[in-house]
């Protein structure tokens, strides 16, 4: 498979919020070959704690991206870069304002994610891509892939929302608002002024470890971990969540996991209008997954979405993958994942190709 | 006369004939969408779904075609009037909770109606009924009456009434007994009939 990395620095940036960004940095790996007339790109946006590695050995989406796989790298060329607000290489609160030459902390603007797709949608021009085949994700990269059609509908000739929902419930918003609370009630959180010192590693594994629990159904935990004891005073169950944080702290910024958790949250898309009149006339094709033991973004959110694409008699394909394991399904289940993409790129492109009526 | 098959059903052989080509289509129950998919590569049509199994949706969306998962009847309601040339409903009216509703939903929402059924009409059913005392079992209605999908069972003549009460126009009926057209009393004879109707 053949594989990029690099970085693009845009000179500047304007985010909802107003404010207009200098010098942004957008951090993207690319797989597989653009083919001469630039028809088979495909956009796969990260979800909340990944990065632009999708790909490739220890890609977050490896299972689902490369040759013969869903997203096929010996067809389509696939993108993927780090959000912006992120930590692994775009800008985001840990990058150095140039205005001051100090880290933003928490002087960073809140970001949205439509700032982040304005920022995916300047690297595709820069790639000198005028229209997607396809923009993929799931959870927080699913909110992208409908911000995509939605706002540039005639540059994505499909979306794949997985596992997502056009805005948070007040639940998705609480365990959120939980994470950034463990944070901030570090004591080495310092405000978001710790880039000289030691970061709230604490603070941030809780935070990781609540959103672990919300990852994974009753089910998948029972099978995973049960009762099982690590030591005589340990659970197993407790021993996983403290490994998976504190590796978690080596990765990740905990001010990007407080802009982008809040960017999810303010996330609405209907603030633009009803759900069926933001889709009036699209003509992307969408395909919509959910799974049936996802409680943290469960199917009635992605029914919502369906819905309203009947209602304006758009293009759109839906199933509720059986499944144990939560909201991780998105990221385990690949048998089935493997089988709807790849059947639904396949005949994305075969219409682009011959034209539809 | 011999009725060719289309991934062996006749039925399918037949709606696919009755399909114009280049037009919007709905299939509701649509299984594994087989004949959404030959409908797509023979006619170029623009095909659509509705199925409620889940493995039938992921064959039919692996094969291309744009399927939804969820009850026909209850999905009927979302779609705007004149969505559609066709809808297609086959081997599904029966299975239905509000047949009428399923029916006048389709024409809501479509130009044309496809139903196709079995015939409970069928000399077989009669003579089975007749004979045994119980409720029929035949190779055309094959379940136990405690484990049938079957809810409505109706008959060619029965169509026929009801849509003239309707006022429906119907433009095609075919009836099939095997992979054969049969014309004489269908009533009696038709294993299968297939309806091709409009609103009037």
């Amino acid at each position: 498979m053949i594989t990029s990395s690099a970085t693009v620095t845009f000179d500047s940036l304007d985010l909802d919020c107003g404010v207009t960004l200098a010098l942004v940095d957008c951090a993207y790996e690319t797989y597989g070959t653009l083919n001469t007339d630039k028809s088979n790109a495909i956009l796969v946006t990260h979800a909340f704690s990944g990065d632009a590695h999708a790909a490739g050995e220890g890609g977050w989406w490896g299972n689902m991206i490369g040759p013969a796989k869903g997203f096929d790298t010996d067809q389509y060329f696939v993108i993927c870069a780090n959000v912006l607000g992120g930590c692994r290489g775009s800008t985001g609160p840990g990058s150095t304002n140039p205005a001051t030459n100090l880290p933003w902390g928490m002087t960073f603007p809140v970001i949205t994610i439509g700032d982040m797709v304005r920022l995916q949608k300047k690297l595709i021009d820069h790639l000198g891509i005028t229209r997607l085949l396809a923009v993929a994700g799931g959870s927080m990269g699913g909110m992208q892939a409908l911000e995509w059609a939605v706002t540039y509908p005639d540059h994505v000739l499909a979306a794949l929302p997985i596992a997502t929902t056009t805005r948070h419930s007040a639940q998705q918003i609480a365990f959120n608002e939980v994470g950034r609370q463990a944070i901030m009630a570090d004591p080495d959180w310092q405000g978001g002024n710790y880039y000289d010192r030691r970061p709230p590693a604490r603070g941030l594994a809780v935070a990781r470890m609540v959103g672990h629990i919300t990852y994974m159904s009753d089910e998948s935990m029972r099978e995973k971990f049960g009762r099982r004891l690590r030591s005589s005073d340990e659970f197993e169950v407790e021993s996983y969540l403290k490994y998976r944080g504190y590796k978690f702290v080596d990765r990740f910024d905990a001010n990007s996991y407080i802009y982008i958790t809040r960017a999810m949250d303010i996330y609405d898309l209907t603030q633009h209008g009803s759900l069926p009149s933001l889709f009036e006339n699209i003509p992307t094709r969408f395909l919509v997954i959910s799974f049936t033991s996802d409680w943290l973004y469960p199917s009635y959110q992605s029914l919502e979405i369906v819905s309203a694409l009947r209602s304006r008699n758009c293009d759109v394909a839906y199933v509720n993958l059986q499944s144990a394991y939560g909201h991780d399904a998105f990221l385990v289940e690949v048998k089935e994942q493997t089988e709807l993409v790849g059947g639904f790129l396949k005949s994305t492109l075969r219409e682009a190709t011959v034209g539809r009526k | 006369m011999g009725v060719s098959e289309i991934y062996g059903r006749s039925d399918y052989a037949i709606i696919g004939s009755l399909v114009e080509p280049g037009t919007r289509v709905l299939d509701l129950g649509c299984g594994e969408g087989l004949l959404l998919s030959w409908l797509k590569e023979n006619k170029n049509v623009n095909a659509r779904g509705v199925e409620l199994v889940g493995a039938g949706v992921q064959k039919a969306i692996a094969r291309g075609v744009s399927v939804y998962q969820g009850n026909l009847e209850s999905a009927l309601e979302d779609y705007p009037d004149g969505a559609f040339d066709y809808v297609i409903l086959s081997q599904t009216l029966q299975e239905t909770r509000h047949p009428l509703k399923v029916l006048q939903g389709m024409l809501r929402i479509s130009k044309h109606a496809v139903v196709a059924f079995p015939n409970f009409g069928h000399w077989s059913m009669r003579l089975a009924h007749l004979v045994t005392g119980r409720a029929p079992q035949t190779p055309l209605f094959p379940h136990e009456w405690y484990d049938s999908p079957n809810i409505h069972f109706l008959t060619v003549d029965d169509f026929e009434s009801l849509a003239q009460k309707q006022h429906w126009r119907i433009e095609r009926r075919i009836f099939l007994s095997g992979s054969k057209e049969v014309t004489l009393l269908p009533n009696l004879t038709a294993e299968v009939a297939v309806f091709l109707f409009t609103a009037s």
